[in-house]
């Protein structure tokens, strides 16, 4: 089905597009389409103006700046997913951005999309709260920063105020090791979460000694699980140890009942995966 | 707006409104019909397509952001009437049944072939993940999938699995 009209703008430069977003009502940012097109073509959302930030240089690339990795704005899922560098750094955003959509959306769609997007089931946001991403946010007034943790504020709706655009995740090398879990709806880890869970751990001198815990799918947004990590810090992270955490994964989350699970069944997944995720990433920590 | 990209090695000029999607400029403009819309929710990956070498699908992206870009849709797949590997593979091992999802299944079979040479029957199944069969036909497009992997690195295809049941 075709969307509504619009009107659409092809800027050359970041300083352009967010002047354009700066003085027009109703603009919304397209860069790979792959969650605006289809709510476009529903006629669930319709905006006057799309400003495609598709063709601005610098944009598409993973880097290397001393003490964090950046993620550009048009870095490509696929890309993500087997990039060096974020698997060295953030393997869970790696495992969570090869299970998002398919082949065609990882070809297409961007990490920044799916996380400024922040859908409730969406796999990125997840690890990008558990290994304390930085979000990098440009507009007409400049540039800010925003902590992953302020970021995502409720269902569909982030820190982003209309004139800005996410250019840049920031990942710190903060050592470790993370991984992300989470049962898919079409099963194994095909389409969004279900539920899904994402660890980051260190460990120092055979303890746990800091980490975090973030769950998706089962919330009205991705949350940070805080009881878990109260519980395991100061652990030997043995499976006893994460199993006791992980029962603590819904301590201050809301979990909602929807199409794929019912409150008791998706709370019950989220304690499986937080213990797998959990396991995952202290192993890699080791 | 004005919209100048290359389809099949030929290059397309056309006038289209913002809103048009790759498929339609495909479908309507340029009359390449092989790609097909196969639902509204970008689900099914009929109208998978390749733009500068990695598959999309075709519904979900404007004709404008393909402005420049090299497309390769199923009727640029056979060259000289030989039918490509993978056209060949549907053929021998009866990849299809109502036709309606094989367009896009091949262009994804294509491209899960030029980025794996040898792949798994797990990596076809995975990598066929974002395109559905609605007549749930699936076993023997992996196997299609299987014939023209061999056929493409050069090895004799496994035989038919009929021909194994008889024997």
């Amino acid at each position: 089905m075709y969307p509504r009209s619009f009107e659409y703008v092809s800027p050359g430069s970041l300083d352009e597009a967010t002047s354009i977003l700066a003085s027009t009502d109703g603009a919304k940012v397209l860069a790979g389409g792959m969650s605006l097109l289809p709510i476009m073509k529903l006629r669930l959302f319709s905006p006057d103006v799309l400003v495609d930030i598709g063709r601005i240089p610098g944009l598409s690339s993973i880097q290397d700046q001393g003490d964090h990795v950046g993620v550009g704005a048009l870095v490509r899922h696929a890309d993500t997913a087997s990039d060096p560098l974020i698997a060295e750094h953030a393997a869970a955003l790696a495992t969570a951005a090869s299970w998002t959509g398919d082949v065609q959306v990882r070809n297409q769609g961007t990490t920044c999309g799916s996380i400024a997007h922040a859908d409730i089931a969406a796999d990125q946001p997840a690890a990008a709260l558990a290994l304390g991403a930085t979000m990098v946010a440009a507009s007409a007034n400049g540039t800010r920063e925003i902590a992953a943790s302020d970021f995502f504020v409720d269902t569909l709706t982030t820190a982003l105020e209309p004139g800005e655009i996410l250019t840049e995740i920031r990942l710190p090398k903060q050592g470790g090791g993370s991984a992300y879990e989470k049962l898919g709806r079409r099963g194994g880890h095909t389409d969004y979460a279900v539920a899904g869970a994402s660890a980051w751990v260190d460990l120092a001198d055979g303890a746990v000694c800091c980490g975090r815990v973030a769950l998706t799918g089962v919330g009205p947004m991705p949350t940070l699980a805080e009881g878990v990590m109260e519980s395991l810090i100061g652990t030997d992270g043995s499976d006893a140890a994460v199993a006791a955490a992980s029962d603590r994964a819904l301590e201050g989350v809301t979990v909602l009942e929807d199409l794929f699970g019912t409150v008791e069944y998706k709370s019950h997944l989220a304690k499986v995966m937080t213990r797998r995720a959990l396991q995952q990433a202290i192993a890699a920590a080791m | 707006m004005h919209v100048s990209l290359t389809v099949n090695g030929q290059r397309a000029v056309t006038d289209v409104e913002p809103r048009t999607l790759l498929v339609h400029l495909l479908r309507e403009e340029l009359g390449l019909t092989g790609t097909h819309v196969g639902c509204d929710t970008s689900y099914c990956g009929a109208c998978t397509v390749i733009v500068n070498g990695n598959t999309v699908k075709s519904c979900t992206m404007l004709a404008v952001q393909a402005q420049g870009a090299e497309v390769t849709t199923i009727e640029g797949l056979a060259g000289n009437g030989d039918l490509h590997p993978v056209q060949e593979g549907f053929w021998e091992r009866h990849g299809l049944q109502c036709g309606f999802c094989t367009p896009g299944m091949i262009m994804s079979a294509v491209g899960l072939l030029s980025d794996n040479e040898s792949p798994t029957e797990n990596e076809i199944r995975h990598g066929l993940e974002g395109n559905l069969c609605r007549c749930t036909g699936y076993h023997n497009i992996v196997r299609a999938v299987e014939y023209a992997a061999a056929k493409m690195r050069g090895d004799e295809p496994p035989p038919p699995e009929w021909e194994e049941d008889s024997a």
